[in-house]
């Protein structure tokens, strides 16, 4: 123990080498699992299957040999491409993206970095990321990925805007924009969870997830690299590893934005079960583990914070399919219906709701304050059981293929015991 | 040799070497990109200080709101000229004899001062106020003194800070801002041409702006 505490250095530098390689694998890792749940939602919600082949039954391994199709692709960079540039964008809007998780806490004290600014400082280096998006575009050398570049960089800069403004309207609630305290405030029921404090923070989550869909450049809002108006937008000129990168930018600030979310809006890390104190500390008493390295219950600590880790992540997972499921759900909007729902419509909703939620904290009866949440969260829980109840009861029709058959899952020729009549 | 010493020399070096490119360069818009590295180094050496909030800002304010307008400007409007700017030997010289004045002062400044007061070299890494009291010192509730010494004032007057609130001089910066920025965007608006009646479907009409809704003023 004295070696560790003389070299606190080397400690500090190699601990800090461990988070980022953690933080790095996770991005990474989530990014993987998403490319695969993009294509199997997209798929469904056209009324196709999506990858079935690789890796079994349902495209496990897809995303693998998405990889390695990647890798292996020509690395070409356009002659009338401007060299640094080109090469510099994928990176800084990587770098732009992934520097957001430094500050986001996975669990109680388990954060890269703890800071008093936590919200301000992610909200500060993902925008950063329109840098990589403007080189990219510029650099390409094409007025295709000039035209996306444009596009992306005035709405990401025109977003971010209302996008602070409602995560503002949680950081009044908790009074920190600490982002550890803000989820710790949330602890007990689900009716403490932020979304259920005021009508304002409700409103406000909405808001926010709009803004920050836009923020991430995904549909509707993804005119920059629309597939069928600009062939690919500011990335028309990459491919292999270089779009790639843009690609685990994209996904790891869509997991970010998500984050934020889960954290100021959804309960962080808590389960939501009620009567149950923070899960880490009841662990500690029901395994009854004598104090030892830290001067904590450690082995409960361990296990509790990895199964709000576990809560943590499935949340911001849950919250990055909604993005998806709405992305092949709305069709696109237009460059100008873009900046006009922002500066027409979300900018004067996030600063009325700014207004109404400070007032809300001062110049409203103590009881309306003190029972809203309760009823707000009986509304939400019950509406979300009715609907899904009525999505389990509603009898859904296999999909009919040419030949007749409903089981698609056979290869080869179908038995005729299974192949129904239309 | 610590890991601040490290991480400093490394930032310094980083911003240093790219403000030096920002000037070196011959293309503009990689200049611009150069100076989003230089505007990063200064945001880190923030950071290094532990001054989170201020180094978070700068990259808010500086780096996601000044540089990107610079850059959308240079990019669509950097013709030929600007593409490959080749600077004359002359200006060269003057360049480089301003520069080396304005070093100069600095670093004298800097001596003299610590010469002055030799005692008073005190370290201001680490912790420094946090979100919350940088809140309360805006409104004037608490002080948020720096650790940080306080050079080239004179022995004889106290060094105790009296509570200041910044609110209002920050709301008149805020009004001042409001001000320059209608004020652009007057200066900055299509004009109407006072030529023959222009049909509503010209060309010349494209800003996208219905009949009725130009301000005022026919040029």
């Amino acid at each position: 123990m004295e070696w560790l505490s003389s070299h606190k250095e080397l400690v500090d530098g190699i601990l800090a080498i461990v988070e980022a390689s953690l933080l790095v694998g996770f991005v990474a890792g989530s990014a993987v699992f998403f490319i695969w749940l993009e294509r199997k939602v997209a798929g469904r919600i056209q009324d196709r299957l999506g990858p079935t082949r690789v890796g079994g039954r349902f495209g496990w391994l897809q995303t693998i040999a998405d990889g390695v199709k990647l890798l292996v692709k020509e690395d070409l960079i356009p002659a009338d491409a401007d060299q640094m540039l080109f090469r510099l964008g994928p990176y800084i809007a990587f770098c732009g993206a992934f520097a957001a998780f430094i500050a986001l806490p996975f669990a109680n004290g388990w954060v890269a970095k703890p800071l008093s600014i936590g919200v301000f400082f992610i909200l500060a280096v993902m925008s950063t990321e329109v840098f990589g998006i403007i080189l990219a575009g510029y650099g390409s050398g094409s007025k295709w990925a000039l035209f996306g570049g444009i596009r992306e960089a005035a709405q990401m800069v025109s977003y971010e805007v209302p996008m602070a403004l409602c995560v503002l309207v949680p950081v009044i609630v908790a009074g920190s924009m600490d982002l550890n305290y803000v989820s710790n405030q949330q602890a007990g029921g689900i009716w403490n969870w932020y979304l259920f404090h005021d009508p304002f923070t409700f409103l406000a989550f909405w808001t926010y997830f709009t803004c920050a869909t836009a923020q991430c450049k995904r549909a509707p809002f993804d005119l920059a690299e629309a597939e069928s108006e600009l062939v690919a937008g500011f990335h028309t000129e990459y491919s292999g590893l270089r779009w790639s990168f843009f690609f685990m930018g994209e996904y790891g600030a869509m997991f970010a934005v998500s984050g934020i979310a889960v954290l100021l809006f959804l309960g962080g890390w808590q389960t939501g079960i009620p009567f149950l104190p923070e899960l880490s500390s009841w662990l500690a008493s029901a395994l009854g583990d004598p104090e030892q390295l830290y001067g904590r219950y450690w082995l409960g600590w361990v296990i509790g914070n990895s199964i709000n880790v576990m809560v943590f992540v499935v949340k911001g997972w849950v919250l990055v399919f909604v993005q998806m499921w709405v992305r092949w759900t709305l069709p696109r909007l237009r460059i100008d219906q873009v900046m006009m729902t922002c500066l027409k419509y979300l900018l004067p909703i996030s600063c009325a709701l700014l207004m109404g939620v400070s007032l809300w904290q001062v110049a409203v009866y103590p009881w309306v304050r003190s029972y809203f949440s309760y009823v707000l969260c009986a509304v939400c829980v019950g509406l979300f059981a009715w609907m899904a109840v009525k999505v389990v009861t509603t009898p859904s029709h296999l999909p009919v293929s040419v030949t007749g058959a409903t089981n698609l899952w056979h290869r080869g020729p179908i038995p005729p015991e299974l192949a129904q009549k239309p | 040799m610590t890991l601040t010493d490290v991480l400093f020399y490394l930032l310094a070096a980083t911003t240093g070497i790219c403000a030096l490119a920002v000037v070196v360069t011959q293309n503009i818009v990689r200049a611009a990109a150069w100076l989003l590295f230089t505007l990063g180094g200064v945001s880190g050496l923030f950071f290094l200080l532990g001054a989170d909030f201020v180094g978070a800002t700068q990259l808010l304010v500086y780096v996601g709101g000044t540089l990107v307008l610079v850059v959308f400007g240079v990019m669509l409007t950097a013709q030929g000229p600007f593409i490959n700017m080749r600077i004359s030997a002359a200006e060269w010289a003057i360049a480089l004899s301003v520069g080396l004045i304005l070093y100069g002062v600095l670093a004298a400044s800097l001596v003299i001062s610590k010469q002055l007061e030799p005692s008073a070299g005190q370290s201001v890494s680490g912790e420094m106020a946090d979100s919350t009291v940088l809140g309360q010192s805006l409104l004037g509730q608490s002080q948020a003194a720096p650790a940080g010494y306080l050079a080239g004032i004179p022995a004889s007057v106290s060094r105790e800070r009296k509570k200041m609130s910044y609110l209002l001089p920050f709301e008149i910066v805020s009004v001042h801002l409001l001000v320059v920025l209608i004020g652009a965007a007057y200066l900055a608006r299509a004009k109407r041409r006072r030529s023959a009646v222009v049909p509503a479907s010209s060309p010349q009409r494209g800003d996208g702006r219905t009949n009725g809704q130009q301000l005022g003023v026919t040029v």
